[in-house]
This record gives C-alpha cells, sequence and structure tokens, in this order.
C-alpha cells in the first residue's frame, strides 16, 4: 500500500512538472470537437444529434493520446527497471501510474465536457449523467491506453500504433457511453448503461494493470 | 443448366461472392507454399555458404 | 508415448516440422473434397429459400468464413499464451500462423457479408448489422497482431508482446460482441433483414456443415504449410536444417 501511494504522489509531482504533457490532451479534445461544426454543419438540430458522439469520439482519442507517454520517459531514464525489481507488485505501481494520470488528464476532462456539450446544444439537465458516465467511462480508456502503451513502449513507431491496437477495444465504452447520453437528452433512465460503464470499469481496473505490467516487463528484457 | 448460372436472378452477387472466396483461399495457399519454398531455399543457401567456410558476398546476404 | 512426453516433443521444431509435413497433404485433399462437395451441395442440392430465392446460397461461404475468422483468432490468442506462459516458440509460430489466416477469413467474411447485404438491405454495408461490425473489429484486433509484431525487430519480443495482445483480445471479444449485439438492436429498423437463411431445414443445413468442416480443414492445411515455412525462418542455421536441404553444416 505504501508504494502504491508512493508512486502515486511521485506520478502527480511528475505530472504536474510537465504540465504541458497534461494540457496537450485537453487542448486536443476540445480542437478535435470544435473542428466538427467546421466539416458538418453549425445547424443546432445536426449538432445536438452529433453532439453526443463527436464528445465521446474526441474524449477516446485525446484519453489514448494522454497515456502515450506514461511508460516511455520512465523507461528512457532507467526508473522502470527499478520499479521492476522493487518488491512492490508491478501491477500495482502500474495501477498507481495509470490513477494517477487519470487524475491530472481526467478529472479536466470531466469539467471541459459539460460546456463542449452546452456549444453542441445538449439539454443542460443531461450534463449530469454526461459527467457521471465519462467519470465511469474514462478510468477504462485509461487502463486500455495503458496497455497500449505498455505494448508498444519500445516498439518502432511506438505512440501511432497505440491508437491501431486500442481503439477496437474501446468500443464497448464509446457504445455504452454515448447511449446514456443519448437517454440522458431524452430524459429517460440511464442506470442500465451507467451500470454497464462501471462494471467495464471494475473489470479494467482489476485486469489491465497486470496486462500492463507484463508488457513493460518484456519490453525491460 | 442456365437456371444454375442464373441463380434466380441473384448471379452476380452469388458468383462474385464464391469467385472471392475462391480467389482468397487459392492466393492464401499459394502464399503459403511460396513461403515455405523461399525459406527453404534460403535455408540451403545459408548451409552451402556456412559449408564452405567463406564470408557472403553482398549479393548473397 | 504418454501426453506429457508428446506435449514436450511439440517444444521440439524438427518434430513439429515433420509432423506439419506429413499432416499437410491430408488436410489438403479432405479440405478441398469436403469444399468441394459442400459448394455441390449448397449450389445445387439445396432448395432455393422462400424469401430470398437463390440469393441466400452466398450462405454457405459466407458463415463458414465468418467462423473460421473466430477459430482462428482462438488458435492465435491460445498458442500464443501457451507461447508466453511455457516459452515454446512453436507455439508462438503458431500464433503467427494463423495471423494472416485469420485476417484473409475475416475479411472474406466482411466482403461476402457485403455482396449478401446489397439485394437484402439495399446497401454493400449495414452499420448496424451486429455480426458485421463484430467481424470488422475481429479484423482490426487481427491486424493489430500483425502491425505490432512487424515494429519489433528482436523477434522473441515481438513474441511476448503481442502475446499479450492477443490474450487481452480475446478477452474483450465476447465484450465487443455483446455490446456491438445491443447497440445494433436499439438501431436496427424493422425492415432489415438478418443475414440468416430464416426456416432453415436439413437439406439446407446439411451442406453449410460440410463446408464449416471444410474450411477448418483447409485451415488446418495452410497452418501446417505456415507453420513450416515459420520454423525454417526462425531455425534457419540449425543442423536439422541443413540435413534437410541437403547441405552440409560445420
Amino acid at each position: 500500500m505504501a508504494s502504491f501511494l508512493l508512486i502515486l504522489r511521485r506520478d502527480f509531482r511528475l505530472a504536474f512538472r510537465r504540465w504541458s504533457e497534461l494540457a496537450t490532451p485537453l487542448m486536443f479534445f476540445v480542437i478535435v470537437a470544435s473542428l466538427f461544426p467546421l466539416a458538418a454543419s453549425p445547424d443546432a438540430s445536426q449538432l445536438r444529434d452529433a453532439g453526443s458522439a463527436v464528445l465521446w469520439m474526441s474524449a477516446l482519442l485525446s484519453s489514448l493520446l494522454a497515456l502515450d507517454g506514461l511508460f516511455r520517459s520512465d523507461a528512457e531514464d532507467g526508473s522502470m527497471e527499478q520499479l521492476i525489481l522493487s518488491p512492490a507488485p508491478l501491477g500495482l505501481i502500474v495501477l498507481a501510474k495509470i490513477l494517477a494520470h487519470w487524475v491530472v488528464s481526467g478529472v479536466p476532462l470531466l469539467l471541459l465536457a459539460p460546456l463542449i456539450a452546452l456549444s453542441f446544444y445538449l439539454p443542460a439537465d443531461a450534463l449530469p449523467t454526461l459527467i457521471i458516465a465519462l467519470a465511469l467511462a474514462t478510468p477504462t480508456l485509461s487502463v486500455l491506453a495503458a496497455i497500449g502503451a505498455a505494448l508498444t513502449v519500445s516498439a518502432r513507431g511506438g505512440g501511432a500504433i497505440i491508437g491501431l491496437l486500442v481503439l477496437p477495444l474501446t468500443a464497448p465504452v464509446l457504445i455504452f457511453g454515448t447511449r446514456a447520453t443519448e437517454l440522458a437528452v431524452t430524459g429517460a433512465s440511464t442506470l442500465g448503461p451507467l451500470y454497464l460503464l462501471a462494471a467495464l470499469a471494475v473489470f479494467a481496473l482489476s485486469l489491465g494493470p497486470l496486462a500492463a505490467s507484463a508488457a513493460v516487463k518484456v519490453a525491460m528484457e | 443448366m442456365t437456371e444454375f448460372f442464373l441463380m434466380g436472378g441473384y448471379a452476380a452477387y452469388v458468383w462474385s461472392a464464391y469467385g472471392i472466396t475462391l480467389i482468397v483461399l487459392m492466393v492464401n495457399i499459394w502464399a503459403a507454399y511460396r513461403r515455405h519454398a523461399g525459406m527453404l531455399a534460403r535455408a540451403g543457401r545459408e548451409g552451402r555458404l556456412e559449408a564452405s567456410g567463406r564470408q557472403p558476398t553482398v549479393r548473397e546476404i | 508415448m504418454g501426453f506429457v512426453r508428446w506435449f514436450h516433443q511439440l517444444a521440439s521444431p524438427p518434430y513439429v516440422y515433420r509432423l506439419a509435413g506429413r499432416l499437410a497433404p491430408w488436410f489438403a485433399v479432405s479440405g478441398v473434397i469436403l469444399i468441394a462437395g459442400g459448394s455441390y451441395g449448397g449450389l445445387v442440392l439445396a432448395p432455393p429459400d422462400y424469401l430470398q430465392g437463390d440469393g441466400y446460397r452466398i450462405i454457405y461461404v459466407h458463415v463458414p468464413s465468418a467462423y473460421l475468422g473466430m477459430l482462428a483468432y482462438m488458435v492465435m490468442a491460445t498458442s500464443a499464451a501457451v507461447g508466453f506462459i511455457w516459452r515454446m516458440k512453436m507455439a508462438h509460430g503458431l500464433a503467427v500462423s494463423a495471423a494472416p489466416l485469420g485476417a484473409s477469413f475475416t475479411f472474406l467474411a466482411l466482403v461476402t457479408g457485403g455482396i449478401w447485404g446489397k439485394p437484402m438491405w439495399g446497401t454493400y454495408w449495414q452499420w448496424a448489422d451486429a455480426r458485421l461490425m463484430s467481424e470488422l473489429l475481429l479484423l482490426f484486433l487481427f491486424l493489430g497482431y500483425m502491425v505490432l509484431r512487424a515494429s519489433f525487430d528482436d523477434r522473441e519480443k515481438a513474441d511476448r508482446v503481442s502475446a499479450i495482445l492477443a490474450v487481452v483480445g480475446v478477452v474483450n471479444v465476447p465484450i465487443i460482441h455483446y455490446s456491438v449485439e445491443w447497440w445494433s438492436t436499439l438501431h436496427q429498423g424493422p425492415t432489415i433483414a438478418r443475414l440468416d437463411a430464416p426456416a432453415i431445414t436439413m437439406d439446407m443445413l446439411a451442406p453449410l456443415l460440410v463446408m464449416i468442416v471444410g474450411f477448418t480443414v483447409l485451415f488446418a492445411w495452410l497452418l501446417c504449410k505456415r507453420l513450416q515455412g515459420e520454423i525454417l525462418d526462425r531455425e534457419g542455421r540449425a543442423r536439422w536444417v541443413a540435413q534437410l536441404t541437403g547441405g552440409v553444416s560445420a
């Protein structure tokens, strides 16, 4: 437990020092969402229809971006080997890194998303559901992106192929997240998709770090 | 017999589907055999090279 | 010979190479016969469908392709996992051999599905068809495995990292499949026909089963040949290979 908190604090501090690494995915999220009306149409009804989809796709892509460098800097400066050698289980360490990353990149996303949603003319009473859905979905996305980052940390052209590997796996999150948003817009009960998102998050958080740590160990061999 | 080829009006669809299936399967068979033969040839070349005991020239690598 | 001993023999490249070489012709002949027979049964013997007429006969190539795509993924993921856990190069070799075959079958399933869809739905592609969507995502999983392997220069690292990806994928496949299916039921209009031959009778089913078995045997044949090539690629400089090619090793 102590090592978990230690890594959590360490990664927080490192993340805040490299604030540009944090800001970039958030700016990416805003920019991608903002380009959509240019590409499609600024018409209110069309934006409302597409708004939920665009929001979720942008959140998906920016999560991927945020976690790209999760292991790379540690791998490059040698701290990764130290972490592997430490007595604490690597899965726990990886979980701490993912969580730290999620807090600094996912939480601002939760604050920005309502603004984007309102700009897409989504009704205000859908916003609480949207935030809850994103809060449940972004940890899963972070875990999946972390697995992708771990798999590609020593690969040629690493960051570029994370998308190819991870995006198909994010389909269920996308499906349930957009469904929850759609239901919230129409005022219906959103419990079903939210429960499913929660289930996915629990599943991802429990097994994902194992896969990521196995991949990191292989990469460092 | 012509009925067979016409497939009740769906000829274009049925035959193109079976056609592409045949093509993809044949390509896979060809590719698998070609890879095997290529690897066999390469192993043969490397074996002869090692047996002769000389260094490989650029062309042989 | 006990099972355990046989399993250990599977770790030996020359043993697996020779086994694959002996099995391949049997699989080839029986596979071709089954597929030819199944095609004849499907195209000629099976009766036309009440609703779809003769158009439904695409099922005899579409369903086996889809099924083999899934089977290939299971083979790939299982052998990659075995290779990872027991550090067996041959298991990784099997996974590598299965990947392009699985991608081909999945591609075929998508194309034949689209061709079938055109007269039935009016379009070549229907996003709301759950099975096509799942097939598409499966194709991406295959391609991801192959791309990831290609981005490593060290073969052992490539083996082990892509094994992790394959296992992560296989765990996700049922989740993806069910969520896509759930999603498609929300978006399907009443006029969209599922890619099924409705009210399937035995004389329609029999050729389908023959085709599925035939495709599976063909897959086994191609796995054997690909595995042989893969073994030679990995073990090219070994003594047993030199004896095979008639050269003399040092």
